[in-house]
């Protein structure tokens, strides 16, 4: 029984961080109809930020994840600004060739600057705790994750739901030209959009890394490529569907992982579900049919 | 009466090649101005730079006097301009409600008014005020488009081939409806394949022909010119 919580509670916990990341894809793509390769490693750039923010005398641990928060959604700005604005009216390939150069380059750029080993993640107080459910022993991260997930996830869906700049994320991500016709100054509104999927990438990665301890200037790529099925399984462009298939692989992935005999499979199994649901639904769960924006 | 709206040598091209080669166009205060010509003339690419959305190679673009020319189309909404482009382009994931709240979306006021107005002129969009825009049919499409664009406070509206692929029945409430609101003060500038209706309301017509005006009169005078009846009214002589 306590094996069987054990397994879905962090199956929930994985799922959720993946939701995080899941969402920052779906919603880059909702809008320019890029997969910005780049947004795995900018998870893993928010682990080496609280590292060396934390490091920092006298900082306070939670000014160093107000900081790990800020300087990841500035990242993320730039990131557009620099590598994809400029290709606004280019080709949908050359923006995709920019999104695996900043993806590299980040990666690259972490390996020189922290010489390329793993590096412990601090300890964050209270979060780091262990607590006990059900019998089971457990890291209150663990439960934290997905109750902020989810709160997180809620606020999102209401404030693309009801503000003017909600609205009109909806109304770019089908019509650029349209929405400029309308007065929408179209750059703000997809740096928005960066900005969020930025700031929910640096809380995954804080609760990822308070779970895994570890960061390494790779290891954005598994959870960013896992984050990617998930919302290429949900149906690219939607943020519930994100959210859903993120849950999906990060609970079948742990079950998988509790039978010794296919333990090792367990991410080739993501890739598995994936190719299945394409070939059985190539819009995914709950995407739309791939019309291409006008 | 003044010209509210004055065009001067607009050049516009798209990757070398030419679509607008020169035009210039005056459109005075207060009336249905009509642009007609054939298909790929380069009508929607004048509207589309007018309205900052295509940058103009060579223009002078004057609003009241004032050089509009390479400004962005918030500027151009904000002072005045609206487009309701071609194929009524309403976005078909926000509902009815939300597509006329993006049409006010640089205004700082109160739009309470403006939707009582645009719903007194079409009655239909109130009823379907929660409904997803893709969901309607295409003459209510067309009405969407024109109310949302109204939600701006134009002072002039551009409507680029707005009886296109509609029933005879629609096209006809579209011609009353912006007879309607030339009527209330709001300048028109009128893109139409439908030649023999949009001159009998126009005031004044322009006729393109690949990217140059190669006529210009009143409504009355190019519906009685020959050519005109030749290549776009379907009675030849
Ligand atoms: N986005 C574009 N890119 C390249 N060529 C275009 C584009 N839009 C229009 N054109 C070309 O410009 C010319 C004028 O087009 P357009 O302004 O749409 O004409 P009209 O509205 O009178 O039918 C056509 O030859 C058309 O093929
Ligand atoms: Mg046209």
């Amino acid at each position: 029984m306590s094996n069987y919580v054990q397994l879905l509670l962090s199956g929930i916990a994985v799922g959720s961080l993946y939701a995080l990341i899941a969402i920052g894809y779906t919603m880059v793509y909702g809008i320019l109809r890029l997969i910005n390769f780049a947004h795995g490693d900018m998870f893993m750039m928010a682990g080496f930020f609280l590292i060396y923010i934390a490091a920092i005398p006298n900082m306070p641990i939670w000014g160093a994840l107000l900081l790990t928060i800020a300087l990841t959604v500035l990242l993320g700005f730039l990131i557009e600004r620099c590598a994809y604005k400029p290709l606004r009216s280019a080709p949908r390939m050359s923006v995709m060739i920019s999104a695996i150069g900043v993806s590299y380059l980040l990666q690259n750029f972490a390996t020189y600057f922290t010489g390329g080993l793993a590096q412990a993640y601090p300890a964050i107080p209270l979060i780091s705790n262990k607590i006990e459910i059900f019998g089971v022993s457990t890291k209150l991260i663990t439960v934290i994750t997905p109750i902020l997930t989810i709160i997180l996830v809620v606020a999102l869906v209401l404030f693309i739901k009801y503000t003017k700049i909600g609205m009109a994320m909806r109304a770019v991500s089908k019509d650029f030209e349209t929405s400029q016709l309308m007065g929408i100054k179209i750059n703000r509104v997809i740096s928005m959009t960066f900005i969020i999927g930025s700031f929910l990438a640096a809380i995954g990665s804080i609760m990822y890394f308070s779970y895994y301890e570890q960061v390494s200037p790779t290891i954005g790529a598994m959870p960013g490529l896992k984050a990617f099925v998930a919302a290429v399984f949900g149906g690219i462009g939607s943020i519930p569907g994100a959210v859903i298939g993120a849950y999906l692989i990060g609970i079948c992935e742990n079950i998988i992982k509790s039978f010794p005999a296919i333990a090792d499979l367990s991410n080739a199994f993501t890739f598995v579900l994936l190719i299945i649901i394409l070939i059985l639904k190539p819009n995914g769960l709950f995407g739309e049919k791939l019309s291409e924006k006008v | 009466m003044s010209n509210i709206l004055e065009i001067k040598d607009l050049v516009v091209s798209y990757g070398g090649i030419e679509a607008v080669k020169g035009i210039s166009m005056e459109i005075p205060e207060g009336e249905i101005v009509t642009l007609i010509g054939s298909n790929g003339a380069g009508k929607s690419t004048t509207l589309k730079s007018i309205a900052g959305v295509v940058k103009a190679k060579n223009a002078s673009i004057l609003l009241d006097g004032k050089e509009i020319a390479g400004k962005s189309p918030d500027y151009i909404v904000s002072a005045g301009i609206t487009l309701v482009p071609e194929g009524r382009r309403v976005f078909p994931n926000l509902t009815v409600l939300e597509n006329l709240k993006m049409g006010a979306y640089l205004r700082k006021d109160s739009i309470k008014d403006d939707l009582d107005y645009v719903y007194g002129l079409f009655p239909r969009l109130k009823e379907r005020e929660w409904q997803l825009a893709g969901t309607l049919s295409g003459g209510e499409q067309q009405m969407l488009a024109v109310a949302r664009a109204l939600m701006s406070k134009p002072r002039i509206i551009m409507m680029d081939e707005p009886s296109l692929g509609l029933a005879p029945l629609v096209v006809r409430d579209i011609f009353e409806i912006i007879k309607t609101i030339n009527q209330q003060g709001i300048t028109v500038l009128l893109i139409e394949q439908n030649a023999n209706m949009a001159l009998k309301i126009a005031h004044k017509a322009y006729v393109m022909e690949t990217g140059l005006i190669t006529l210009e009169g009143t409504g009355k005078e190019l519906l009685a010119n020959e050519s005109v009846k030749e290549a776009y009214l379907g009675k030849s002589k």
